[in-house]
């Protein structure tokens, strides 16, 4: 099995939102950076995969792939990490819009050899464009399933379960086949000391790339009204109960 | 130019979706589709009935979803889960909706999904025409496995969401917020940093990449209130905190606050509400 994962180098926000001067981005001197939890899911359930059927295919590899700045490198020895096996590095220091970032994957794509299965996250946590895989899907002809709790892959095909309100739809493809996964398919381990030392040690493809003009532009970046909101202060410590029944029954939750 | 709605799964995002559509000007044309759940098909289905004109969708899963396909397909720009329209301008949420961007649509054609809770509902349109796809080979829903809840509400259709973050401290601390919720009758949700410690599983799980939960109250006890976790909960009626730490950023959410340890105050509430219950 060979599977190619696709993460996104994204800040760590904390609790508030604090925009540059210009609006474009958000002031990240003093934030931490990482990929989204549905991206480390992919990973994890990728690393497990190939673990699985590396008997059966005599071999198996995980290809992590990103589109970001250079230090986006940290987030792809993240994901060597956790166990992939090798890293392909798209660099650009601008924001590409999804359907140029779509474009730029699928080319990385089409130079390598043929993945069993192209893993994404449902959506990127910054931009949430909701699209990225369902795109590079498309362009390469291959099925596409969103939205994954769930996964199995046996007999070259692969059983996805996709979360819904009345519980879960499956879907059944043959492989190769791209996903999106949510956080919830797995619990993805905590990287050992010795993992992220091989990790360091692993290979990255660094490859720069030129953004084409957006058909999705960002403009500025605006933070919403009502962050900073006053809360009226019903007490301290358990003297303050009284007050929330109150406020309980003034809801008509009581 | 004329609009075509897709009204999808969800009535309340849906009829959002109808309130976007009118805000576009043109004529709008409604459809709901027929059939097994077949993303790629549905997509073709609406394309066919679109003629060019744009096309709008609710902000839900599958709405998003569809709209994707359409996109891929058409190859076209596809601004989901957008706040407002003003010509070729639309704002959209990022961040599960705690920031926003300002973006300019390149392309004659509109694709867009309506952010949830961002338009008030409209009238459900007098004529809705059925669509019924050709699904061919297309990937579809093949079977639906329904979740056993235990005959408890769930978390998303709660009207009250009793949620615990990292001051309660262990898996065996949530047994006072259990106990509240259950006299509520809401549910129990918790932060990332409690799924994270395998203190509750991820289905309790309130935020950006959990549940995302709209109760008439959402109780915040120990949650320090990163962006990740208000994506989830920002949708509440009401929310009150409860923090030993006045600094913590939820306060700055919540619409109600008690400044003290939740393992004091949340049995204090039990026992208030019983009493008062009582009388």
């Amino acid at each position: 099995m060979r599977v190619l994962c696709c993460v996104k180098r994204v800040p760590i926000t904390g609790g508030k939102m604090v925009l540059t001067d210009d609006a474009q981005a958000i002031q990240t001197r003093h934030l931490g950076f990482t990929i989204s939890p549905h991206e480390e899911c992919g990973v994890e359930e990728a690393v497990r995969i190939v673990e699985a059927h590396a008997v059966e295919a005599h071999s198996g590899e995980v290809v992590a792939l990103t589109l970001g700045p250079g230090e986006a490198e940290e987030q792809l020895r993240e994901c060597m990490a956790l166990g992939a096996d090798r890293a392909i590095h798209l660099v650009s220091d601008e924001e590409w819009d999804a359907q140029a970032t779509a474009g730029a994957i699928v080319e990385a794509i089409r130079s390598e050899e043929p993945f069993d299965l192209i893993v994404f996250g449902n959506e990127s946590a910054d931009a949430g464009n909701f699209q990225v895989g369902i795109r590079v899907a498309y362009a390469l002809g291959l099925p596409v399933v969103t939205g994954l709790k769930g996964l199995t892959i046996a007999g070259g095909r692969a059983r996805c379960e996709q979360e819904v309100p009345a519980g879960r739809d499956v879907y059944d493809v043959p492989l190769p086949a791209v996903v999106t996964v949510k956080e919830g398919l797995n619990l993805p381990r905590y990287p050992s000391v010795p993992a992220k030392l091989r990790a360091n040690r692993k290979p990255v493809d660094a490859k720069p790339v030129n953004r084409p003009p957006a058909k999705l532009e960002k403009l500025r970046l605006v933070v919403p009204e009502g962050q900073g909101k006053q809360a009226e202060v019903l007490g301290r410590g358990a003297d303050a109960a009284p007050a929330v029944v109150e406020v309980m029954q003034k809801l008509g939750v009581a | 130019m004329s609009v075509l709605l897709f009204l999808a799964d969800g009535a309340e995002l849906s009829l959002q979706a109808v309130t976007l559509a009118h805000s576009l000007g043109g004529e709008v044309r409604a459809v709901e589709i027929d059939g097994p759940y077949a993303p790629s098909a549905w997509a073709a289905a609406l394309i066919d009935a679109a003629e060019g004109s744009d096309i709008v969708g609710p902000g839900s899963d599958r709405g998003n979803e569809v709209l994707a396909h359409v996109a891929a397909r058409l190859d076209l720009p596809f601004a989901a889960n957008v706040t407002d329209v003003r010509g070729d301008e639309v704002t959209r949420i990022r961040w599960g909706g705690t920031l926003l961007e300002d973006a300019r649509i390149h392309a004659q054609t509109k694709l867009l999904t309506a952010a949830p809770f961002a338009f008030a509902p409209g009238a459900r349109p007098d004529v809705v025409e059925t669509l019924r796809p050709e699904l061919g080979d297309s990937v579809r829903v093949v079977e639906r496995v329904e979740p056993d809840t235990g005959g408890k509400v769930s978390l998303a259709d709660a009207k009250v969401v009793v949620s615990g973050g990292r001051g309660v401290g262990s898996a065996e601390g949530f047994a006072i917020l259990e106990e509240l919720a259950e006299l509520l009758e809401g549910a129990v949700g918790c932060s990332r940093v409690v799924t994270s410690a395998g203190w509750r599983p991820h289905t309790d799980q309130v935020g950006q990449t959990g549940t995302k939960v709209s109760p008439d109250l959402y109780i915040a006890c120990g949650i320090s209130g990163a962006t990740q976790h208000i994506a989830g909960c920002k949708g509440a009626k009401a929310l009150l905190a409860i923090n030993d730490d006045p600094e913590a950023t939820i306060f700055a959410h919540a619409d109600y606050a008690v400044i003290g340890n939740l393992h004091e105050v949340v049995p204090a509430i039990t026992a208030e509400l019983r009493k008062v219950r009582a009388t």
